[in-house]
């Protein structure tokens, strides 16, 4: 019986759908976790937003510097009733507070970016970064002369420590002497304390700066320095010109499009979504012009290697920081694996604490 | 040319007058607001209507705004005692840190406790916890004379990296993907709702601690100590009050209601304890009590304007695209005009006879 109503259900809607499925006025909304003048992680997701408001019958709003947390919890409850259609929230720690809210409102779709939980209205969303980050490593590991790599990194969860890693990976991969040493800043939104952590790593020799931070604070305390550095979020080349190697790059428009138009269908389901460089959320900012040809292309190759899916990075073997074997030979670390990853792999410095 | 001179007043300012002066400061701020709104490109009027509907204007407006305004309430309860002795306890985010903890080790050791021994038992704890927190700046200051602004303010980044250092590590969820955060409470350690409003039991919490607090400066012999020796030390120690066994009261008191707002943030509000806990309630508690002069009632009535303005202020960015640093403007501008209103207090303008 109730399988019937359900299906019943889905062809009045899919009726309703069809009547005014073009017309279907869609009210988007995002919650970002730093301002969107951070020119980094939320400026970058509001780029994606700013496509979907050009689509027409599509309006967006949004919340900035929401915290993660209850505070979070009632934005998301004031944009469902307000009758938001979809609402993206693109940072962890807005998971638990969606996943109530999203309970209060089974009519709205939420879409939550960068965690594991998942509801009947709401999916998960991320990209696959580490993509681009092993990449930006091959850059830094081939422009390093003293073979000390900085990276400015804000917390010891799993998506920063994977990047940390497949970053280190493509270090090694052309400098195999080079050591990654990472700082934690414990903060995703400080422009004062990410430049004084990169200060600091600059301080012990470091050459290249990488960063996973929400604003250009590591590239400016690189360029000052005189030193490189590898940006993260958005090209950050006009931050610091001389310094800006490169940056692994988001590009959140196309997927976004395809979550508002598959609503506005009637076709989207909930899921765990984690595409990467093949489907054009994930890329490699364009390099600087102090990088040389030879490297440029090796990159290059590197990268369509990575979108026609026979370079994956995580393939083993791959020792952690103790030499110990945590993926075997020839093993492909799985997504649970990577998703749930909390140790770095060999040639990092540091605690994963 | 009209000229100004401040004279003191011979009594100072009554109700009606400080009523007037502070609806004046509240205009003003919100004058300079609607100024700020109108460069920005956005309609004044518009703006401050929708903030005012965001905060307070439909139900959900405001039991969000009561709730948020929980925790602050405690805090700038919690600061004002110490306030009155005239000790700067600017700590009180560390002693909500602290309380959170002791609560969430009582929950996760014993989630199977009934309720009713449950939660008073992570009331106790976390009331010790901040307590003792407090308590550690009051000794130092006792005893080699430290500096309780520096003191307390030190021990805030203590607190928080003990809190990370618990939920990155020996408290991790063991299912969250390596993530910070410890289990979910157990349902007995959860402070429920009133009812089918979005607020929790926490509101009475705060409306008995307050009289309590209200009660005990009126009516005890310490809170007249208290107060007597805040107004004049050495007068007070002239007089032989227990200067010193005060400042410790003060800050163990300050301490364990910092600590009770982290119990029930944790418990009612987030049911576990993670990082992001902390949002900066223990320095909004200082605002807080500065803006209602120390009174139990007037922080009661400011805590909820205050957090009913910060709520307000996500409904003027989602409607209006306001960004979010205005709601930090409009803070920093009430409490300027309103602590500068303060000055017609004691003192008043007379124009300067030539």
């Amino acid at each position: 019986m109730r399988v019937w109503k359900a299906l019943l259900a889905v062809l009045l809607i899919g009726a309703v759908n069809t009547a005014y499925g073009a017309d279907k006025e869609m009210k988007v909304g995002f919650v970002y976790v730093s301002p969107i003048g951070d020119a980094g992680y939320s400026y970058s997701h509001d780029k994606g937003r700013q496509a979907i408001e050009a689509l027409p019958g599509v309006t967006t709003s949004y919340v900035e510097a929401v915290p993660e947390g209850p505070d979070s919890e009632r934005v998301m409850q004031n944009m469902a009733r307000k009758e938001f259609d979809i609402i993206f929230a693109t940072s962890f720690g807005y998971m638990d507070p969606m996943l109530k809210v999203a309970k209060q409102f089974p009519k709205t779709v939420f879409m939550h970016c960068s965690g594991f939980k998942t509801a009947e209205n709401m999916g998960n969303y991320f990209g696959r970064m580490y993509q681009a980050r092993y990449l930006s490593g091959m850059v830094a590991g081939a422009m390093t002369k003293g073979n000390v790599l900085g990276y400015v990194a804000a917390f010891p969860i799993p998506e920063v420590i994977r990047g940390i890693n497949a970053f280190t990976l493509g270090v090694k991969s052309v400098n195999p002497n080079a050591t990654v040493r990472v700082v934690w800043t414990k903060t995703w939104y400080d422009p004062a304390t990410e430049k004084e952590a990169a200060k600091s790593l600059l301080d012990v020799g470091a050459d290249v700066i990488a960063q996973h931070q929400d604003s250009p604070g590591p590239q400016e305390a690189a360029q000052e320095k005189g030193v490189y550095s590898i940006g993260y979020n958005s090209d950050m080349a006009t931050f610091a010109p001389k310094a800006h190697l490169t940056a692994p790059v988001w590009n959140w428009a196309p997927y976004y499009t395809k979550v508002v138009e598959d609503v506005r269908k009637g076709t989207w389901k909930s899921e765990a979504a984690w595409p990467g460089m093949a489907d054009g959320v994930v890329d490699l900012a364009p390099f600087g012009p102090m990088v040389p040809k030879d490297v440029q292309d090796k990159v290059n190759a590197e990268k369509a290697k990575i979108v026609a899916g026979t370079q994956k990075i995580f393939v083993g073997p791959i020792k952690d920081q103790n030499g110990e074997v945590k993926i075997a030979d020839g093993v492909v670390a799985t997504d649970p694996e990577l998703l749930g990853m909390t140790w770095f792999v060999e040639g990092v410095v540091g605690t994963t604490k | 040319m009209l000229r100004m001179r401040i004279t003191k007043r011979q009594e100072p300012l009554g109700i009606g007058g400080s009523c007037f002066v502070l609806l004046t400061a509240l205009s003003l701020s919100l004058l300079v607001s609607a100024v700020l709104l109108y460069l920005g490109g956005t309609s004044p009027i518009r703006g401050i209507s929708v903030l005012f509907q965001g905060a307070f204007g439909s139900r959900y407006a405001l039991e969000d705004s009561i709730l948020k305004a929980i925790p602050i309430f405690l805090c700038a309860l919690g600061v004002a005692v110490a306030f009155r002795l005239k000790i700067w306890n600017i700590g009180a985010e560390g002693q909500f840190a602290l309380g959170a903890i002791g609560a969430t080790w009582i929950a996760l050791s014993f989630p199977a406790w009934p309720k009713f021994i449950l939660l008073p038992a992570m009331i106790g704890m976390a009331m010790a916890a901040g307590g003792l927190w407090g308590l550690i700046p009051a000794l130092l200051r006792q005893k080699l004379r430290t500096n309780e602004i520096i003191v307390t303010l030190m021990m805030n980044y203590i607190a928080i990296l003990f809190l990370d250092f618990l939920v990155y590590g020996v408290w991790k969820d063991p299912t969250s993907f390596g993530f910070p955060m410890t289990p979910g409470f157990s349902e007995q350690a959860i402070v429920g709702k009133i009812g089918a409003t979005a607020v929790n039991w926490g509101l009475v919490h705060c409306l008995v601690l307050g009289t309590l607090v209200f009660f005990f400066f009126r009516f005890t012999r310490i809170g007249f100590e208290i107060k007597a020796s805040g107004d004049n030390v050495r007068a007070a120690r002239y007089a032989g009050l227990p200067y010193d066994r005060l400042v410790m009261l003060v800050m163990v008191m300050s301490g364990a209601l910092a600590g009770w707002a982290g119990f029930l943030e944790a418990s009612a509000t987030v049911n576990r304890l993670q990082p992001s806990i902390m949002v900066g309630y223990g320095y909004t508690a200082i605002v807080v009590a500065w803006l209602a002069r120390l009174h139990p009632l007037s922080i009661g009535i400011a805590a909820v304007l205050l957090a009913g303005l910060r709520v307000g202020v996500e409904s003027l960015q989602l409607d209006l695209q306001v960004p979010a640093a205005f709601g930090g403007i409009i803070e920093g501008l009430i409490l300027l005009t309103v602590l500068a209103g303060g000055l017609f207090t004691h003192y008043r303008l007379v124009p300067r006879k030539h």
